[in-house]
C-alpha cells in the first residue's frame, strides 16, 4: 500500500523577522524566560514536512519549520513565569493529521532539552524539568482533538513512548538541525 | 488540622520515581524508578519518624524499561515488580539476600501495576494491552495464568485487591473502574461491576485505587481532579449484572489542581493521602458528625495540605502500615521522602 498524501502542498507562512537578542553576560542571573525564548527554541524544531505532511519516508525535499508551517506561532505560547508553566498549542496542518501525536511529543521533548531546571537540586538527577509544560492542539483543529490532548498530556504514556527505541527514533528525525 | 514534617529525603535514584511500597511489617520501604531499579530503605534506629533511613539493597537487572508499580507479598517474603518491559518480575528475599526468582511474561506491552490478594495465593497485573491478567501463586515460584480479563477499552492503570475478600478492581485510561469476581466453578472471572458514567463515575483516566481498612470502602483518583469515595461494604457473590452493589458515596473537588496521580487509604489512621501533579500532598478525613450512612452519602474535609511535597509532580504517597503519623511519597524530582504527621489524630483513629 503506497502511503497517500495527507497534505501535498502544504501552505508556507512567512517567518517573522526577530531582533537580535542581547546575551545575558550576568551566569548567576535568575533564569527568566519569556515566549519568544520559547518560541525561539520550538523556531528550531525543524520538522520535515515528509515527516509531518507527506507521511513519506527518506524524501527530505522540504524541510519547512513548524512556524513555516504555522503549527506553532508565538500567540500560542502561554508562560506563566512565576508558576513555571508552559502551555504550547499546535495547529496540525490538516483535521485528521496522523501525526498530531508525534508532533505534540517532539515539543516536549525540545522543551524538556532546552527550559532549564528552575531549582538546583543536590545530587541533581538530570533529566529534571521543573516547568510544568502542557502541549495541546488548537480547538477545533483536529478531527480527535479531546483523544489527542488526553494522550499528550499522560506522563505515563509519554515516558514509555520515549522508551520506544522506533518512536525516539521519529522524534530525534524531527528534531535534527535542518544544516547538520 | 494536622501538618507534615518532613523527617527524611531519601536520594539515590537517578530519575523519576513511579511507586513506593511498605513491606507488611513496615519495617522496609521500596521504590521503584525510570531508572531500571529499585532501592530498599530501611530505618537503622527503631522510630520511623528519625532520619535514619539507608538504602540498604539495590535491585537492578531485574528489568530493561522503567519500572511502574511494585508491590509486597502479604507475607512480606517475596515482591513484585511490574515495568514498561511488559513483564512482572518475582524477587525473593532470603536470609537478608534478594534474588530474583521468576519473570512472568504474556502481557503485549507496559505493566503498570501490581497486586496479591490478601491470602498471597493471587496475584493481578495490568497493562497498556488493555487487560488484566490473574496468576495463581504455586509451590516452588511458580506463577501460572489462570484468567485474562477483557473489558476496559484503554489501557488498565491500577489494579488493587479487596483487603479480605478475593475481588479485584482495576482502574482504566477509558475513565472506568471494573469490580472483578470469581466465576461459581472457581476457573472463570468476570467484571460484576462497572464504577463509571452515566451514574457517577470519573470523566477522566482513573490513576489509582485504595481500599479502608475493612474494605467497606474505597477512594480513586483521576486525572479529573477529584476524588471519589464508594461504598465496597455490598457482598457481590451474588451478583448479577445489572444490580447497582457497589455504590457512589462521595466526591472530593476542588483542592488539586493538576492530575491526581495517587491516592492511600490508611489502615493504621483511617486518613486518606493522595499526591498530585500540583506537586502537593494533601490529607482527608470523613466527617464523623453526619449519619452519613443513612443519608446515603458521606463528606469528607481536608486536614492538611503539604504544598511543594515535592519539587515536582508526586507520583506516589503510602501510609505506614502500622504506624499512623508515617507517610512515604515519591516524585518526579527522583527522590522518595518520609513524612510524620504532626497534630491530634485521637479523633481519627
Amino acid at each position: 500500500m503506497t502511503p497517500g498524501l495527507i497534505n501535498a502542498n502544504p501552505v508556507v507562512h512567512e517567518t517573522k523577522a526577530r531582533s537580535a537578542r542581547t546575551e545575558n553576560t550576568d551566569e548567576n542571573s535568575v533564569d527568566e524566560f519569556d515566549v519568544l525564548e520559547i518560541f525561539d527554541i520550538l523556531f528550531q524544531v525543524s520538522i520535515c514536512v515528509t515527516w509531518l505532511v507527506l507521511f513519506v519516508e527518506k524524501d527530505p525535499e522540504h524541510p519547512y519549520t513548524l512556524e513555516q508551517l504555522n503549527v506553532v506561532s508565538e500567540d500560542a505560547i502561554d508562560l506563566d513565569n512565576k508558576a513555571s508553566h508552559v502551555t504550547v498549542t499546535f495547529t496540525p496542518t490538516v483535521q485528521h493529521c496522523s501525526m498530531a501525536t508525534v508532533i505534540g511529543l517532539c515539543i516536549r521533548v525540545k522543551l524538556m532539552r532546552c527550559l532549564p531546571p528552575r531549582f538546583k537540586v543536590s545530587p541533581s538527577p538530570v533529566f529534571q524539568l521543573f516547568f510544568k509544560v502542557d502541549i495541546r492542539v488548537a480547538p477545533g483543529s483536529h478531527a480527535s482533538e479531546a483523544a489527542v490532548n488526553k494522550q499528550l498530556s499522560d506522563k505515563e504514556r509519554v515516558a514509555a513512548a520515549l522508551e520506544n527505541p522506533h518512536l525516539v527514533e521519529m522524534v530525534e528525525r524531527c528534531l535534527q538541525e535542518r544544516d547538520e | 488540622g494536622l501538618s507534615l514534617r518532613l523527617v527524611q529525603q531519601l536520594e539515590g535514584h537517578l530519575d523519576r520515581v513511579w511507586s513506593v511500597a511498605w513491606s507488611p511489617s513496615g519495617r522496609t520501604l521500596v521504590s521503584c524508578s525510570g531508572d531500571k531499579s529499585c532501592r530498599l530503605w530501611e530505618n537503622s534506629s527503631a522510630s520511623a519518624s528519625s532520619p535514619n533511613w539507608r538504602c540498604q539493597a539495590v535491585l537492578e537487572g531485574g528489568h530493561n524499561r522503567t519500572i511502574r508499580a511494585c508491590d509486597w507479598s502479604p507475607d512480606g517474603k517475596l515482591l513484585a515488580t511490574a515495568s514498561f518491559d511488559a513483564t512482572t518480575a518475582i524477587w525473593e528475599i532470603v536470609g537478608g539476600e534478594i534474588e530474583n526468582v521468576a519473570t512472568l511474561e504474556g502481557h503485549d506491552n507496559e505493566v503498570k501495576s501490581v497486586s496479591w490478594n490478601s491470602s498471597g495465593s493471587l496475584l493481578a497485573t495490568c497493562s497498556r494491552d488493555k487487560h488484566v491478567w490473574i496468576w495463581d501463586v504455586q509451590p516452588g515460584n511458580e506463577f501460572e495464568c489462570m484468567s485474562v480479563l477483557a473489558g476496559h477499552t484503554q489501557d488498565v492503570k491500577c489494579v488493587t485487591w479487596h483487603p479480605t475478600r478475593d475481588i479485584l478492581v482495576s482502574a482504566s485510561y477509558d475513565n472506568t473502574i471494573k469490580v472483578w469476581t470469581e466465576d461459581g466453578d472457581g476457573d472463570d472471572w468476570r467484571c460484576v461491576q462497572t464504577l463509571a458514567e452515566p451514574g457517577p463515575g470519573h470523566t477522566s483516566t482513573v490513576w489509582a485505587l485504595s481500599f479502608n481498612k475493612d474494605g467497606s470502602r474505597l477512594v480513586s483518583c483521576s486525572d479529573d481532579l477529584t476524588l471519589m469515595v464508594w461504598d465496597t461494604s455490598e457482598d457481590l457473590y451474588d451478583a448479577s449484572a445489572d444490580q447497582t452493589l457497589w455504590k457512589h458515596v462521595a466526591m472530593i473537588s476542588g483542592y488539586h489542581d493538576r492530575t491526581i496521580f495517587s491516592v492511600n487509604w490508611s489502615r493504621a489512621n483511617g486518613l486518606i493521602a493522595s499526591g498530585a501533579a500540583d506537586d502537593s500532598i494533601r490529607i482527608f478525613s470523613e466527617d464523623r458528625e453526619q449519619s452519613s450512612a443513612e443519608l446515603g452519602g458521606g463528606t469528607f474535609s481536608m486536614l492538611a495540605k503539604q504544598e511543594k511535597a515535592h519539587s515536582t509532580d508526586v507520583n506516589c504517597v503510602q501510609w505506614h502500615p502500622t504506624n499512623p503519623r508515617i507517610l512515604a511519597s515519591a516524585g518526579d524530582d527522583g527522590f522518595v521522602k518520609i513524612w510524620e504527621v504532626i497534630g491530634d489524630l485521637s479523633f481519627v483513629c
